[in-house]
Formats: structure tokens, C-alpha cells, sequence
């Protein structure tokens, strides 16, 4: 079968892989690139673990076709720290315990990041709609959703 | 009982919120978990599953598939020709890959290496399988009665009495006193029935593995895993070899909660290794993890209590069954050993039923057996504290265990936080709060008994100071964290000189799997001693410096100093400086302890909730939630809280959305996150969890274990919620919106 070939921006790096048309961007990225952050739980658009952002809108990249990301910009998880300083996203995760077993936290980190970036003050009714695709079994989000406030008003005192 | 433990101590690390080890990979993406390994040269394994409930596999026929193009090798049942040595091995091997017969919809009938995902996939399709359809049973009460469709043959257990199918494997009983003359006593008399579904644990991260195993009989294995010796010595057995020779490394676990406490895909990829000659790695799909990983039991239970006017219990039955899938699980037993176990009775009575059906075997989830139970005790204590106009806080303290108490499984309880969770739950704001219309509050018990279990800790002495701590089990929810400040604690030194991992099954003795809430309590007391351990050697070193008697020396804030003015006028040698001279003063330190752990201690909790129902639709919402649990001593409050908040929510969801729900054909109907609803975050208030510390005897730091009664009290505690808010009693759990409804419109 022959296969596709995708040039693509991940992480603001250029990047290019061969595809078959059935892998979605979740096999590309996990199989082929090997950004194993992304997580599968489901493969189905329901848990919200492969969440990535996809020209900036938030995706589940196990519902984008890998050859669907040809000339757009992926950013996932691997991408969210500049270098060795940590987003405040990710340091209060740390700090406030908003992970336990960790396999949600990629995806919610990424969902919680774009709803920073396009809202700066959000509600915690906001912030549990936002997050409502993203399944976590452990924590029953109260830690994260605490994590997320804080980081808003951090974020916000900061600018 | 284990001997006294606890000491009184002021502590400088233990109980704060320090940040935990594994964070930065967890939040950075680079953590490994189960399926984000590969190796050189790995083929990609898939099972085949059956599609019908319960049917004889007649043949297979697996030439096409072996023939089609990057299939390395095809498996089957035929090729798991050793006998494993334990019959409850030989039951997970039928339960991995499926024998004569096929016992439920998804159990494994033959599985596929190749070298891509879409040939392994595509030759699946090409195994041919010739079934012999049979007749299915899914109901637990069905699959008692005489004529039911049986699975097995002469497995039922000597203690089930005539008159039942051969699905009824066991049945045991548990009480004390007379609860006839009890009952004779009592004033008000309720009884009631109860049912729930069957639920799963849900973890995130679907099982995953990556084999590796040569026709030298030498194999590695990497997995998600809640226990890697288990499955190190569970796959030996299956496949025949000495476990020294299978070396399991535990990858990072996304979620567990007690299913991951057996192997469903090892042995699968280790055959399919051995027999391709290449490592192979599997990971199971979302729908796989529901209709073949293992889920909890369904039941049926029938509670009895008679009480006087002043609310005293005077006797209680339970008849508790409990249908476990198609092997033997001890679950029934386990609910009618723990619906009680809040309570002090005089005359107590319960039966447990251990049942087959055509279901995925269940595996542990969380205090295994006991919410249901404590579901429908709480449900007509509830009742009962209504009919009498008392408070149910007040009929719990009435009537509730403590130290003394003969609890309801037997023993004798010593030191035990049940009424401190029902004064702190009374005295909460939230006790008191106002309510609207169409809204209820409830309260709710839970006990669960936690556990030791085998441990083994090596903590090593590094020449610069820092330490290192191996302990063997995969950690689950921040017990790294735990096992580095207790650590830290014992030895006297900062939180952040020490490094604890996982190591594999090749790089320290026995470890028990992480269940029953064990690893905080017996990997931290293994620590713990192998600290005294390390500190005993270090003090011999000083000693040795100084010219004076070991004895003579005494381990203060992370030093060795002579003990009082006899001992001699030395200036303190600390850690660091001993071990910078080790190799002059007799070579490497390291402390290490192994045992058997005692002395879990048991755990009790109160929950509190309060529910709005729309007579309406039938839906609820939860408006506010309180947890109050006895914790022993929280050595990392944050993820002792954690642990709290997200068992609640898993009740919640169990109390009102979640159950597995199988068709006319016996077909699991629901399969996936999209049908099977776990609560996610809009669902939900946030989660107050209230802390008590009453210090566990057998732990020197008087820990006990948190994980899993959480999830115990919130059932009954929801029902009871919803039953005031809705004016009509649910006995049938999950209480999802048309089945309030109906029971709203009936009323
Ligand atoms: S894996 Fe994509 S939403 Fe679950
Ligand atoms: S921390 Fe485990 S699923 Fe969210």
C-alpha cells in the first residue's frame, strides 16, 4: 500500500512522515515520532488523553487523520515548556497534587492551557465545562480544577 | 495482633506537601507508561475475541492468517501446552486464553504478531473459528437457580447446600449471638432487597505490555501493572518456566483501583514472543479493557435489622450474592464480612454467595466487595433512622464499633476511628446547612480492613550523601513521594537527598502487589526499618572513628553523636561525612528490611452528601460532598486527600451512571467512555475531604491505609440522598434518570 507523505509543523519544529491513510495523528505522533505524551485511552473522541492543539483549536488527535496535519501546526505536550522552564500550568500541577496517576494530565494540561490563552479569567464553571472531554478516574478534579484557578490568578498578577 | 508499633514523635516531614519526585515527567509527557515503550525490531500483537457469550470452540483454523503477509506468528490456546502448578493460575490462563469453551462476549480465542498494526489487524480477521453457540446466563439470581445454563462442572465447594446450579461455587457464613431471640427483642423490624450493576475500575490507560522472550527461556517484560512479581510469577506458571528467568520491570500505571491487579494480555505476548522470536508489545483498545479486563461483581442482597425504640439494633441478617463473572472470586464473602463492620451487634447473621456467570471474571476495584454491601446496610439504617424520627448520625453513633467491639467478621477491634469520623461529620457546618426544594442530604459508613503483605526495601548510602530508596511496588498515586519523606524522616535528612524508584522483579526480593491499601502502611514501615537499618550501621562507623562502644552513640537530626557526657567529647559526624569515609571505615552502607508486614490497622469513613433531583427528568445533581476518614497518621496529605476526593467520585458515578449492561444475546451493549459515562468534571462540586488522625498501633508512625474505603460509604450514601430528596426508597443502584423516574411516577 503506498503511503502518504505529510509535512507539518510540531512543536514549531518542521517535521515530515510517511502515513497510511488510516493512521490517525495519535499513531503518527506515538508510533512514528514517538511524542508518546500524548495518551489513548479510548480512541474514540471520549477521554480527552490525545488532546492536542491543532493551528491552535484543541483536538483529539485520535479523531485527525495523520494526513490531515499536512501544512498545519500541531502542538502537543512535549511542546508546552520553553526548554527546562515549566509553564505555571505544569509547575502548579506539581505543586497543588492535580495528578496522581498522571496519564490525564498531558491532555487536561493542554485543554487548560488553550482555555488560558483565550481566557485569562475563567469561572470554575468554565473551567469544568472546558474540561468536561477530559476524563480523569483519580483525582475527581477537584485538586485540577483548583490547580487551573490559581494558575489563572498567577498568570493574571504576573502579566 | 501485630505488637505495638506506634511511637509518639514530632514530626519535620511527614505531613507536609512536599512535590513529588515523578512530576516533572508526568506533566512534561516524558513519563513511560504500559504502551509508550517499544524496542528494536518489536512486532505489534492482537487477540482475537469471541463474539458470543458462552460457546464451545469446536476449531480453529489459523493457516490463512499465519500465511498472510508480516504475520510472524499466530497463537492459540493448543500452544500453551504446560499445565500451570496453581489451580487459580490455570483459571487466569483459561480466562487469557480461552480453553474448550468461550465464556463470555471478548474472552481471548487466539491472538497475532506482525510487523504493523494493520497486518496484525487484517489477519485477525482471517482466523476461522467454528462455535458451538450455548445457552447464557448474566444475572447473578438467574444463575443460582436449578436449571440455569452452568459454565462449569464440579467446581462448587462442599459449603453450598442442595438445590442450586453449579454456577453457585461458595457460599460462607459470618455473626455471632442468636438473631432469632434478637429479633423477638425488637420493636421496628426492616427488610429490604437490593440490586447493583456491575461497574468498572476505569483507569485511563487501557493494559498495555512489551515482551521479549528468546528460545533461551530468558524473557523481559515491561507492563502497566499493579503488582510486578505477581505477574512475573504468574506468567512463569503459565508458561512453564522458573521466574528467575522472567525479569518484569513495572512501566508508569495510568490508573488501577484494583484491576490491574492480574495479567490479561503478559502472557499472551510473551507466547507470541517466544514463538516469533521478536519482542512484542500489545495494548488493548477501550472497548477490549470493557468486555475482557476485569470489572466488579453484580449482586442481589437482602438485609434484615430489628431495633428497639431508642434506636438499639437488636439483631441484623444479610444474604449477600454476589456474581463474580465466569472464574471463583471471593466477593461475597467479603460484603458479608464488611456491611457490619461499622457496627457494635449483639446478634448478627450473614451469608455470602460466590456466583459464575457468562461476565468477564471481576477483579478487585477498591475495597472489593464492600460498597454494595455497605449500600444496602446503610440503605435501612437510613430507613430505620427515618421511621424513628432520629438523627442518622445519631443512630450510627448509637449503635456504632469501637475499640472492643467483636466486629462482624470476628475479631476484636482495637483502637478505631469510626465515631471520630461520625462526631467530625456532625459537627461539620455541613451537617447543618440548609436545604431547598426537591433536595436531600445523606450520610453514609464504610469500613474496609486494608493490608500488609510481603515487602521487601534496600535503601543505599551514596559516597556524597544522597540516598537512594529501592522498593517494589509500581507507584500509583504518589507513594514515591510518601516512601522518600518517611525516609527522610528516619534518617534526619532533607526530603530532596533522597531518590526513591521501582525496581524490577531482578533487583530485590518479594513484593506483594499494591492492593488492599498496603503500600503507604508496610513498603513505608519496610522503610522505615531499613532507615534504622542504614542508621545502625552508621552509627558503628562513628563508633569506629571515635574509639567508643556502639552503643555509646545515638542518631540525632541526621548525625551520629555520642550518647550523653560519658561517652566521650566527639563532634557530630553526619551522614554525609560518614559517608564520605565509607570505604576507609569498612566499604558500603545500605539498610534494608523484609517482612511479612502485620498490623495494617483497619479504616472507617463518613461521608456526607447532599443531592437536588428533578422530578421531572430523574436526574441528579450533586450539590455538596464531605468526606471524613481516619488516616492513621497522613504522611502526604495532598494525595491522602486525593485519594478521598477521587473515591467519592468514583462512587458517584456508580451510585448514578455507571453499569455494565449486556443484551438479550449476552453481549456487553455499552462498551466505551461514550455509553459506559464516568462523572467528568461539570458534573461535579468540589470534594471537601476532612483529615482524622487516629494513629494506627502496628505502624511507628501510626499509618494506616487510605485507598480504598472512600469508595465504600459513597453508594449508600447517594441513595440515602436521593431517596430523601426524592421521597421514595432506591434499592437498585446505578440511579440513573429514567429508572428515578419511574420509581418517582410510581410513587
Ligand atoms: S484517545 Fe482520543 S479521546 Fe480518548
Ligand atoms: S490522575 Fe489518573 S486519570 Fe487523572
Amino acid at each position: 500500500m503506498s503511503r502518504i507523505h505529510v509535512n507539518t509543523t510540531i512543536n514549531g519544529d518542521a517535521v515530515d512522515y510517511l502515513c497510511e491513510a488510516e493512521d490517525t495523528l495519535l499513531d503518527v505522533l506515538r508510533d512514528q515520532l514517538d511524542l508518546t505524551g500524548s495518551k489513548e485511552g479510548c480512541a474514540s473522541g471520549d477521554c480527552g488523553a490525545c488532546t492536542v492543539e491543532l493551528d491552535g483549536r484543541l483536538v483529539c488527535s485520535c479523531l485527525v487523520l495523520g494526513a490531515e496535519a499536512g501544512g498545519r501546526t500541531v502542538n502537543t505536550i512535549e511542546g508546552m515548556a520553553d526548554g527546562d522552564v515549566l509553564h505555571p500550568l505544569q509547575k502548579n500541577f506539581i505543586e497543588k497534587a492535580a495528578l496522581q496517576c498522571g496519564i490525564c494530565t498531558p491532555g487536561i494540561l493542554v485543554a487548560a492551557k488553550n482555555l488560558l490563552d483565550h481566557n485569562p479569567d475563567p469561572s470554575e464553571e468554565e473551567v469544568r465545562y472546558w474540561l468536561a472531554g477530559n476524563l480523569c478516574r483519580c483525582t475527581g478534579y477537584d485538586k485540577i480544577i483548583r490547580a487551573v484557578l490559581d494558575t489563572a490568578a498567577e498568570m493574571r498578577g504576573a502579566a | 495482633m501485630a505488637k505495638d508499633e506506634f511511637e509518639k514523635r514530632e514530626f519535620k516531614i511527614v505531613g507536609t506537601r512536599v512535590p513529588r519526585p515523578d512530576g516533572l515527567d508526568k506533566v512534561t509527557g516524558r513519563a513511560r507508561y504500559g504502551a509508550d515503550m517499544s524496542a528494536p525490531g518489536m512486532l505489534f500483537g492482537y487477540c482475537l475475541r469471541s463474539p458470543h457469550a458462552h460457546a464451545r470452540i469446536k476449531s480453529i483454523d489459523t493457516s490463512e492468517a499465519e500465511a498472510m503477509p508480516g504475520v510472524k506468528a499466530v497463537v492459540t490456546r493448543a500452544d500453551f501446552t504446560h499445565v500451570p502448578a496453581s489451580g487459580g493460575t490455570k483459571d487466569i490462563l483459561d480466562n487469557v486464553m480461552a480453553g474448550e469453551k468461550a465464556l463470555y462476549d471478548g474472552h481471548t480465542v487466539a491472538a497475532v504478531a506482525a510487523n504493523s498494526r494493520s497486518a496484525a489487524k487484517a489477519a485477525l480477521k482471517a482466523i476461522k473459528v467454528d462455535y458451538e453457540v450455548l445457552p447464557h446466563v448474566t444475572d447473578v439470581d438467574e444463575a443460582m437457580k436449578p436449571g440455569a445454563p452452568e459454565l462449569h462442572q464440579g467446581r462448587q465447594q462442599e459449603s453450598v447446600p442442595e438445590g442450586f446450579s453449579q454456577n453457585v461455587l461458595a457460599r460462607s457464613q459470618y455473626g455471632h449471638g442468636d438473631v432469632d431471640a434478637g429479633f423477638a427483642k425488637a420493636d421496628i423490624i426492616v427488610e429490604r432487597s437490593f440490586k447493583t450493576a456491575a461497574t468498572h475500575q476505569g483507569y485511563i490507560e487501557p493494559h498495555a505490555c512489551l515482551a521479549s522472550m528468546g528460545n533461551d527461556n530468558q524473557a523481559d517484560l515491561f507492563c502497566c501493572t499493579q503488582g510486578h512479581f505477581m505477574v512475573r510469577n504468574t506468567c512463569a506458571d503459565i508458561m512453564g518456566m522458573e521466574s528467575g528467568r522472567l525479569r518484569v520491570t513495572a512501566s508508569e500505571i495510568g490508573g488501577g483501583f484494583g484491576g490491574k491487579t492480574t495479567v490479561f494480555l503478559e502472557p499472551v505476548a510473551l507466547m507470541l514472543s517466544k514463538k516469533s522470536g521478536k519482542p512484542v508489545k500489545m495494548t488493548m483498545s477501550r472497548d477490549e479493557v470493557m468486555r475482557a479486563s476485569g470489572p466488579t461483581a453484580s449482586t442481589s442482597i437482602d438485609i434484615k435489622i430489628g431495633v428497639k425504640k431508642d434506636g438499639t439494633v437488636t439483631a441484623a441478617t444479610g444474604d449477600f450474592r454476589y456474581q463474580s463473572g465466569c472464574f471463583y472470586s471471593m466477593n461475597g464473602a467479603l460484603g458479608a464480612m464488611c456491611g457490619f463492620a461499622p457496627y457494635d451487634l449483639e446478634n448478627l447473621k450473614t451469608v455470602g454467595w460466590e456466583v459464575v456467570t457468562n461476565r468477564p471474571k471481576a477483579a478487585a476495584y477498591r475495597a472489593p466487595g464492600a460498597p454494595m454491601a455497605a449500600f444496602a446496610v446503610e440503605s435501612v439504617m437510613d430507613e430505620i433512622a427515618k421511621e424513628l424520627g432520629m438523627d442518622p448520625i445519631d443512630l450510627r453513633l448509637l449503635n456504632g464499633a469501637e475499640e472492643g467491639t467483636k466486629a462482624a467478621y470476628g475479631p476484636t477491634y482495637p483502637a478505631i476511628g469510626l465515631k471520630a469520623t461520625l462526631k467530625a461529620a456532625k459537627a461539620h457546618p455541613h451537617w447543618s446547612a440548609p436545604l431547598g426544594e426537591n433536595q436531600g442530604r445523606g450520610v453514609g459508613c464504610g469500613f474496609w480492613f486494608n493490608f500488609g503483605g510481603n515487602t521487601s526495601v534496600s535503601l543505599m548510602i551514596n559516597p556524597d550523601g544522597t540516598v537512594n530508596l529501592s522498593e517494589g511496588n509500581p507507584d500509583i498515586g504518589g507513594s514515591r513521594a510518601s516512601m522518600s519523606m518517611m525516609a527522610a524522616e528516619e534518617l534526619g535528612i532533607p526530603y530532596e537527598q533522597i531518590r526513591t524508584i521501582v525496581a524490577d522483579t531482578a533487583s530485590l526480593g518479594e513484593n506483594d502487589v499494591t492492593d488492599g491499601s498496603r503500600v503507604t502502611f508496610a513498603v513505608g514501615l519496610a522503610t522505615i526499618k531499613a532507615a534504622r537499618h542504614a542508621i545502625e550501621i552508621m552509627k558503628g562507623r562513628a563508633a569506629a572513628t571515635w574509639g567508643i562502644d556502639a552503643d555509646a552513640v545515638e542518631w540525632v537530626d541526621g548525625a551520629a553523636q555520642p550518647a550523653g557526657p560519658n561517652a566521650g567529647k566527639f563532634p557530630p559526624l553526619t551522614l554525609k561525612d560518614i559517608a564520605a569515609t565509607m570505604s576507609k571505615t569498612g566499604g558500603p552502607i545500605s539498610g534494608h528490611h523484609e517482612a511479612n508486614a502485620e498490623g495494617a490497622g483497619v479504616s472507617f469513613g463518613t461521608h456526607i452528601c447532599d443531592t437536588e433531583v428533578d422530578p421531572e427528568t430523574g436526574a441528579v445533581k450533586i450539590l455538596r460532598y464531605t468526606v471524613f476518614q481516619d488516616a492513621g497518621k497522613a504522611v502526604h496529605p495532598d494525595y491522602v486527600e486525593g485519594q478521598l476526593q477521587g473515591g467519592a467520585v468514583q462512587g458517584i458515578g456508580w451510585a448514578l451512571n455507571e453499569e455494565y449492561i449486556y443484551g438479550e444475546d449476552g453481549t456487553l451493549q455499552n462498551a466505551g467512555y461514550l455509553d459506559y459515562r464516568i462523572p467528568v468534571a461539570s458534573d461535579l462540586p468540589m470534594i471537601e475531604p476532612v483529615i482524622l488522625e487516629i494513629p494506627n498501633p502496628g505502624h511507628p508512625y501510626g499509618v494506616r491505609g487510605v485507598g480504598e474505603t472512600g469508595i465504600v460509604p459513597p453508594l449508600a450514601t447517594i441513595a440515602n440522598a436521593v431517596s430523601r430528596a426524592a421521597g421514595v426508597r432506591m434499592t437498585s443502584l446505578p440511579m440513573s434518570p429514567p429508572k428515578l423516574l419511574a420509581a418517582i411516577k410510581a410513587n
